[in-house]
């Protein structure tokens, strides 16, 4: 239905375009991921495409079955046309095991952003450009990527303990000298907080 | 009159001010439970709002890839829980899809009522809360009522109240019992009675009206840029409706409009999801038409459908049919497909990535409230604390899916 948007695609990035099907009836772009978001760009403005909709942005690991192991997918339908269109990147951890990175596409549709939140929380892709990228289903104290496929299901995470002390520090506001959440309670909260053992502290008890 | 202190700077004259962050939610009986917002005051109004998920979250996508695929039907029971038989059917849909199969057409009419009767009672829930919030209570007993009767005919045919796990790939667990038409038929007239009741309570209400007309505005184009979708970007204008643009498993035979609002704001959404109660009873009444009384539920295909369990029973080739799909699943083909369905919230999409075996590889939920929920920053900036109430009410966001 709407290959015709595949066809302006290829047309217009040429080698850029890695590959493109319909695969159940979904028409897919694989995309290099240096063009990500020239091509996001175009799909949005292009006459023939009008992709303003944005619907969906996930990641898949295909560890151990292809290479490279990431494919971010991105699905767009335009209203006007009433056509839908798959994009995707194929991304690698770098060989010193950082995370692969994207380009943002926050300033093309904003609701990207908590999709793209979501895909840095669950598989660690770092989008560049984004705004604010922070772990959003998960906590901050979270260690790991629990949608890739090499973190095991069984796994349990270490218990947090409280937090103190920056309590009106948190994110998003970060460091502020602002009003504390608490007023005059507050201060009261944290000298208890101070007086309390630590977790190292109980365990030396025992 | 003059100022007194003509001689001082205006540094001088100002106090120095420092915004004030207040803290809603978790624990907030206006947040469900599930969200916490930040925000940052001037006076009363918002400034600045950080909307905060994931409260609720348990891995769902994580769990749907250890078991076969029928055994994710519980899990998505449980994203939406105001509405789980939408749920099950955008699953199954999901599947079929890859599997290639048609369900029957007694299953698709059974499944456009149950998943209309569904949407009712996601929108009243809604609604209803939205107005005790409001603090409205009435309407919200009048809704509960209304839901309770629908509860019951659920209770008949799945045996749950909420969490049916009542959808099957290629078709249902169970045909629909014999009186199931007449029940649907005597409910229906109640239900909607009690909804205009509760509507007529509010709709008028000067107290309501303050709160709800002109309050949390989105524009079409923003809406579509942030992904809305459902009742929320109809509310804008934008006639999107996926059982009408994307008609699937029979809607198009049935009539139905799509209502849509003016404004996008917090009346808006409340009146198209009425609008929408009254548009389901109309495709219900249709559906109840083109249902046949018999014929089969599910497809006939030995490798996806259970067989029945007197042949398990007594048949070997039953036992080793039953063991084949209960120990190693559908054997979904290889590959990926992205299928949507229209929920309670709107689009509710299932990217699915199968490598050829019983387990999927990868399930993708796309909530609607996900993407609707990321757009309450947007609407609560600017807005003063009470707004923030209605804003959220009438998004109608839902814990379960939005944090998967």
């Amino acid at each position: 239905m709407s290959h015709k948007v595949l066809e302006a695609l290829v047309e217009r990035f040429g080698a850029a375009i890695e590959e493109t099907h319909a695969q159940f009836g979904d028409d897919t772009a694989v995309v290099a991921p240096a063009h990500w978001h020239e091509v996001a760009l175009f799909l949005r403005d292009d006459p023939r495409c009008r992709m303003d909709m944005f619907v969906d942005l996930t990641c898949v690991d295909y560890l151990g079955r292809q290479e490279p192991r990431f494919e971010v997918v991105l699905h767009l339908r335009s209203c006007d046309k009433a056509q839908r269109v798959r994009l995707k990147a194929r991304l690698d951890d770098a060989a010193d095991g950082t995370a692969p990175a994207l380009a943002s596409v926050v300033d093309v549709w904003a609701g990207a952003n908590w999709f793209e939140r979501e895909t840095y929380d669950m598989f660690g892709v770092r989008f560049e450009g984004h705004p604010d990228l922070r772990r959003i289903l998960l906590y901050e104290e979270f260690v790991g990527h629990p949608l890739r496929k090499d973190y095991d299901a069984q796994k349990t995470q270490p218990l947090v303990a409280y937090r103190t002390g920056n309590v009106e520090k948190l994110l998003p506001f970060a460091a502020d000298e602002g009003m504390p959440f608490g007023r005059q309670t507050h201060h009261r909260w944290r000298d208890v907080e101070a007086t309390r053992p630590t977790p190292a502290e109980t365990e030396a008890e025992d | 009159m003059e100022p007194l202190d003509l001689e001082l700077d205006d540094g001088e004259i100002e106090l120095p001010t420092e915004p004030m962050r207040l803290n809603l939610g978790p624990s907030h009986p206006a947040m469900h439970g599930t969200v916490r917002i930040v925000v940052e005051l001037s006076g009363e109004t918002v400034t600045k709002a950080d909307v905060q998920v994931g409260f609720l979250h348990r891995g769902f996508e994580k769990m749907c890839e250890r078991g076969t695929f029928t055994q994710c039907f519980p899990y998505v029971d449980r994203l939406n829980y105001a509405s789980p038989l939408l749920n099950n059917v955008g699953f199954a849909l999901a599947v079929e899809k890859m599997l290639g199969v048609t369900v029957p057409v007694r299953c698709q009419y059974y499944r456009i009522i149950l998943g209309e009767l569904a949407r009712i009672c996601d929108h009243m829930v809604c609604s209803g809360a939205m107005c005790m919030e409001l603090g409205a209570f009435t309407p919200f007993l009048y809704l509960c009522k209304a839901r309770e009767m629908i509860w019951d005919i659920f209770e008949e045919e799945t045996g749950a109240r909420v969490t049916h796990s009542f959808g099957r790939v290629g078709g249902m667990a169970a045909p629909p019992t014999s009186d199931f038409k007449q029940a649907v038929r005597a409910t229906l007239p109640a239900v909607l009675a009690l909804v205009d009741d509760a509507e007529k309570l509010v709709v008028t209400n000067r107290i309501f009206l303050d709160r709800v007309d002109g309050v949390g505005i989105m524009s079409a184009a923003e809406a579509k840029a942030l992904g809305w979708t459902g009742v929320c970007l109809r509310s804008t204008g934008v006639a999107y409706d996926v059982r009408k643009s994307h008609p699937y498993s029979g809607y198009d035979t049935v009539e139905f409009d799509v209502p849509v609002g003016s404004r996008g704001d917090c009346y808006d959404r409340f009146m198209c999801r009425s609008e929408e109660v009254r548009q389901s009873v109309r495709i219900i009444g249709q559906a109840l038409a083109l249902l046949p009384d018999d014929g089969p539920v599910n497809v006939d295909d030995p490798r996806i459908v259970l067989p029945p369990k007197d042949e398990v029973y007594s048949t070997i080739e039953g036992t080793i049919q039953h063991f084949k799909i209960v120990m190693e699943g559908i054997k979904v083909p290889a590959g990926e497909c992205y299928s949507y369905t229209e929920a309670g919230n709107g689009e509710l999409g299932f990217y699915i990535v199968s490598d050829g075996s019983g387990t999927p590889w990868r399930v993708r939920i796309r909530p609607p409230c996900f993407a609707n929920t990321s757009g309450l920053a947007k609407l609560v900036t600017g807005a003063m604390i009470p707004d923030i109430v209605p804003c959220f009410g009438s998004i109608n966001m839902i814990g379960g899916e939005c944090d998967h």
